[in-house]
């Protein structure tokens, strides 16, 4: 037991993300003999704790609330009072996804101010699609005969929704979110542009300055924190479909 | 006591069930057949209202079905389809429990209740409650699926091709299991086929559909003997008429008590289309014949075979 528990990757790389991000000023000589050149080879503005909590909380925001969003949309859509509503759905979410979130930045900046809600909004709408194709796609894989037993057998809409077609609909859906979750996190960086707190504001500062180490500073936890958050959706996939190895 | 009155089901262009009507005595097993498009699942999918009826109405021991709650209704029938559908994600004894559950019996009730039908089937209970669906063969699954159609013990079975997709042998063992079953529970069935000889074997009253009418609805030796026109002909095979009817009737209605004839004996249980197709084999003109447990009974002869 405690043997397996040592091999789990995840263990591991959420153990090198906090060490990563709490023990980074100690890697200041390290950074400081790599670039000779620079003047300011850490980024001190603020702690790596609070950059990567900032940025948790960015895309746990954003993402939550297009899971929510995505999956109530992909449900309505393939119910037969809402089959009408698809080929809009499938517009918006699409124009949702090929707007760039700079884009969106720019456009709603001016209208709501800087900081975390325009950086909300254009994460938001950029992870839609992928949530919303995967419910639809999950929903719609479940076999007729499964959805003709469960009516037969006397379940009601919101029965067979809940008992049969979400659980088997789950895996694709998980598989959705996590596309989303992940591409929300390396785009949650483009928000430092409009002054919200995230891994992307060392980056963004490192770029306007020209300083290499600061940019490595911002991109090296935050890929550490897009593996993790993979890792870890792929424990919630595997643990969900335990009946199919039974 | 199921009870359709002039029901018919229109879809934009075309009709699919034609001004039906029919009434279901209880304990009866009525098999509704005729060929693929006839009609006979829609007829079958209004009694438990998947399908709706454009007109007509449909009554269940005197109710009107279309003034009743669906769900609740749907928990009092059966239901068996062809392609099975168990929930793929739910141990045998959740697919089996299904019903009870949704009627709200104690987890421990449905579990006990979900054995006792294995137990039916002749599926051990300690190895087949806690599978799931794909680690069972289509015969075991279709198993269950009638379990769970019977688990909350309704007195309306629908089935719906229920063994289109098994292989000949495992059909006839299920065949010979739900006439069992229905023998032993007086449950009235509805069953829809279109393979004669199934509804030959099963049927207590058999209704013949054509484009969504009803051409002819009797018992099944009246159906052989005197079929109303070409289409229930056809149907019954012009051909094997004969062998039809033979296997209407058992070895014991004509066997010859006390007699004894060289050979290995035939079981008294067999159709007589069984007991032919032996002698032909065995090049024999009679056969020794024993009950289950294989005591002499008698003989059987050919001859007897052609006797109406």
């Amino acid at each position: 037991m405690m043997a397996k528990a040592l091999r789990d990757p995840l263990l591991w790389a959420s153990l090198a993300l906090l060490a990563l991000v709490l023990l980074m000023p100690d890697a200041k000589p390290a950074f400081a003999a790599l670039f000779p050149a620079l003047e300011r080879p850490m980024f001190e503005l603020d702690s790596f704790l609070d950059l990567t909590l900032w940025h948790l909380l960015l895309v746990g925001a954003s993402s939550g609330a297009a899971v929510l969003l995505g999956v109530a949309a992909g449900i309505f859509v393939t119910r037969p009072s809402g089959a009408e509503f698809r080929v809009l759905l499938d517009t918006v979410v699409t124009i949702g996804q090929t707007f760039p979130p700079v884009a969106v930045l720019a456009v709603a900046v001016p209208v709501i101010g800087f900081g975390f809600d325009p950086a909300f909004i254009a994460l938001l709408l950029y992870g839609l699609l992928p949530i919303v194709e995967g419910t639809i796609a999950g929903l719609e894989a479940v076999p007729a005969a499964v959805r003709e037993a469960a009516r037969g057998t006397g379940m009601g809409q919101l029965a067979c929704l809940l008992k049969v077609e979400l659980p088997l609909a789950a895996p694709v859906i998980i598989a959705g979110v996590r596309t989303s979750v992940i591409i929300n996190i390396g785009t949650a960086t483009v928000a430092s542009t409009v002054g919200a707190w995230s891994l992307g504001l060392p980056i963004i500062i490192g770029l306007n300055a020209a300083n290499l180490a600061y940019i490595l500073e911002g991109a090296l936890p935050l890929a550490l924190l897009a593996v993790v958050v993979d890792l870890a959706f792929g424990r919630v996939l595997s643990s969900l479909q335990g009946w199919r190895r039974a | 006591m199921i009870e359709l009155e002039r029901i018919s089901r229109r879809y934009e262009s075309t009709v699919a069930v034609d001004d039906v009507t029919l009434s279901i005595a209880e304990g009866e097993f009525c098999v509704l057949i005729g060929s693929s498009g006839a009609g006979k699942s829609t007829v079958l999918k209004m009694i438990n209202r998947l399908v709706p009826p454009s007109s007509g109405r449909i009554r269940i021991d005197g109710a009107d079905t279309a003034r009743l709650a669906v769900e609740a209704l749907r928990r009092r029938m059966g239901y068996v389809i062809q392609s099975i559908g168990l929930f793929p994600h739910w141990t045998v004894a959740r697919n089996i429990g299904t019903v009870p559950e949704l009627l709200g019996w104690p987890r421990a009730r449905r579990r006990e209740r979900a054995a006792e039908l294995l137990d039916l089937f002749k599926l051990p209970p300690g190895e087949f409650l806690d599978r799931y669906p794909h680690q069972l063969s289509i015969g075991q699954q279709q198993r269950i699926g009638i379990a769970r159609a019977l688990a909350a013990d309704p007195a309306i079975l629908l089935m719906d091709e229920p063994f289109g997709a098994l292989d000949p042998i495992t059909r006839e063992t299920l065949q010979a299991e739900i006439a069992q079953i229905r023998r032993a529970s007086r449950k009235t069935v509805v069953f829809v086929t279109h393979d004669m000889d199934e509804a030959l074997r099963l049927g207590s009253r058999i209704a013949v559909m054509d484009n969504g009418r009803l051409v002819q609805v009797d018992a099944p030796l009246a159906i052989v003997a005197a079929p109303a026109n070409d289409f229930v002909r056809e149907l019954i095979g012009r051909d094997d008429l004969g062998l039809k009817l033979l296997s209407l009737d058992r070895v014991a209605s004509r066997l010859r008590r006390g007699e004894t004839a060289p050979g290995d004996a035939i079981g008294d249980t067999l159709t007589l289309r069984q007991a032919l197709s032996r002698m032909i084999a065995d090049g024999k003109d009679r056969l020794p014949v024993a009950d289950a447990e294989g005591r002499a009974l008698g003989a059987i002869h050919l001859a007897d075979l052609l006797r109406r």
